[in-house]
């Protein structure tokens, strides 16, 4: 599993979600945080290339041994490209989860959403409170 | 995800602080601070106990003692096992029912003298348990003990759990399903040779206060702590019951496949009733299942065949040893053979899957 680490240069959603956004597509993934509570990752399912997803809703679920959680969306818009590997390789989100584990890339409806997501040093207070 | 105030303060096992210094995360399990897991995760301890040697804490099971000239016919009530059939120094399966057969609980029962036994009680039934056998034991030459705070209670399960045993026992080993009273570095015990796990290992049961010392030997021995969710995926693979998950008031023994641990002619609570089912048969089985295909079944998922509803899942994981999503369902009998194609509802996406024989893993011969 990988050390505790919160990039920079990506945004980050309270329900511990990060965006990597570039013009107008994002590439979309879990933090640190939110890979380490689930525990390791076991099973990872992305949506269909074409899938619309909204900012806050649900768009996938991740599993561990134990627990299922939903994975939410920190911007809107439409699925361009998924990591299949995910499918065989799930682990690889608790092993890298900001590079090889990310989950899907978006085509943006609104790119102005990402002024409202949290940059790395809100994103590390929000945890400082208890997230 | 929500949690639900307790309604008593959490209780901690003799070992908290060796657990919180292993790296575990501890979860609320039946009134106790538990550790879920340590540091390397469920999958890799539950990989261990199949290969190696892992060890448990479950000290949050209760105990009963059942002493008096009557013990064995009072127990004979209650259980559905035989209890003649045990021998001093033996241990047996049973379960207690009510008069409809539903299970209060599933237990393990050593018989420690002639008249003088020790049942293993599941932490969240233990107050019901003991209740039980209080209100039962009128008109029997018994006294009933319960002996929850004077036992930790340590597993150590896997294919090296003995050789790592070997080296701080004194004296022989039990065999399986036999128990010893012998010394643990240094400490005085009860060792049995029985388990959760499909693996071979011992279970002991010994002061609180000798637990750290027995665990921290067991851990310098080379046997690695594991968790109750590696216990619990480990009991999955080779189906054996968990309460509250297979087993409940609303369930009977025989539709969950334990007729082996029922004597219908020996007079206990519930054997009418189970004659009864035993007569008509079931109308429903419990069965493992294992996923033809991608995803994981949970507690609760509904089964279906062919569109028609026949079954609900009681206990899902992804199973380690095997690399599926793996379970157990209570299914209509009729299509409760291995073989039969099923699937199973996981929150709106239907998954394919196919019932099996038990147990889904068996330990390489």
């Amino acid at each position: 599993m990988a050390d505790e680490h919160y990039p920079e240069d990506l945004k980050y959603h309270p329900e511990h979600d990060w965006a990597r956004v570039e013009g107008d597509t994002a590439t979309l993934g879990i933090t640190w945080f939110a890979q380490d509570a689930l525990g390791e990752i076991v099973f990872f399912e992305p949506p269909a290339v074409g899938t619309t997803i909204s900012r806050d809703a649900a768009y996938a679920e991740v599993e561990s041994v134990k627990a299922v959680s939903e994975v939410i969306a920190p911007l809107s818009g439409e699925i361009i490209e998924v990591n299949d590997a995910l499918a065989d390789a799930p682990e690889t989100i608790n092993d890298d989860p900001y590079d090889a584990g990310w989950m899907v890339k978006v085509k943006l409806s609104d790119p102005a959403e990402a002024d409202a997501l949290m940059d790395v040093g809100a994103y590390r207070q929000h945890l400082d409170e208890g997230a | 995800m929500s949690s639900q105030a307790p309604a008593t303060p959490l209780r901690r096992t003799s070992l908290y602080e060796a657990h919180v210094a292993a790296g575990a995360k501890i979860v609320p399990f039946a009134g106790w601070e538990m550790p879920v897991q340590y540091a390397d995760g469920i999958k890799v301890e539950h990989l261990t106990v199949r290969s190696d040697a892992g060890l448990f804490d479950v000290s949050h099971m209760g105990e009963i003692e059942t002493a008096g000239p009557q013990a064995v016919a009072y127990l004979q009530r209650l259980f559905t096992n035989d209890v003649t059939k045990m021998p001093v120094g033996g241990a047996q399966y049973a379960l207690i029912c009510r008069e409809d057969g539903g299970v209060i609980d599933d237990l393990f029962t050593y018989r420690l003298a002639e008249n003088r036994f020790l049942t293993v009680t599941n932490a969240s039934n233990h107050a019901t348990d003991f209740a039980w056998f209080a209100e039962n034991a009128g008109g029997f030459d018994v006294d009933v003990i319960d002996r929850a705070n004077e036992y930790a209670m340590l597993a150590l399960q896997g294919p090296a759990a003995r050789d790592v045993l070997s080296r701080v026992i004194d004296g022989a080993e039990p065999v399986r399903m036999k128990i010893c009273e012998t010394r643990i570095a240094g400490a005085s015990a009860l060792v049995a040779g029985t388990g959760y796990t499909g693996e071979d290992g011992v279970e002991m049961m010994l002061a609180p206060g000798d637990a750290a010392a027995v665990w921290n030997a067991l851990l310098a021995e080379g046997a690695v702590p594991a968790g109750l969710g590696a216990r619990d995926t480990l009991r999955l693979e080779v189906c054996f019951p968990l309460y509250g998950n297979e087993l409940s008031l609303d369930r009977n023994p025989l539709e969950a496949g334990l007729g082996w641990a029922v004597a219908l002619d020996t007079g206990f609570i519930g054997a009418e009733a189970l004659i009864a089912t035993n007569e008509s048969g079931p109308a429903q089985r419990l069965v493992p299942f294992v996923f033809t295909g991608p995803g994981i079944p949970r507690q609760g998922n509904a089964v279906f065949v062919n569109d028609a509803e026949i079954g609900v899942v009681t206990s899902g994981t992804m199973a380690p040893s095997l690399d599926v999503g793996a379970g157990m369902a209570y299914v209509n009998s009729e299509f409760a053979e291995p073989g039969t194609a099923i699937e199973v509802d996981v929150r709106g996406k239907p998954r394919a899957a196919e019932i099996r024989a038990k147990p889904l893993y068996k330990r390489p011969a």
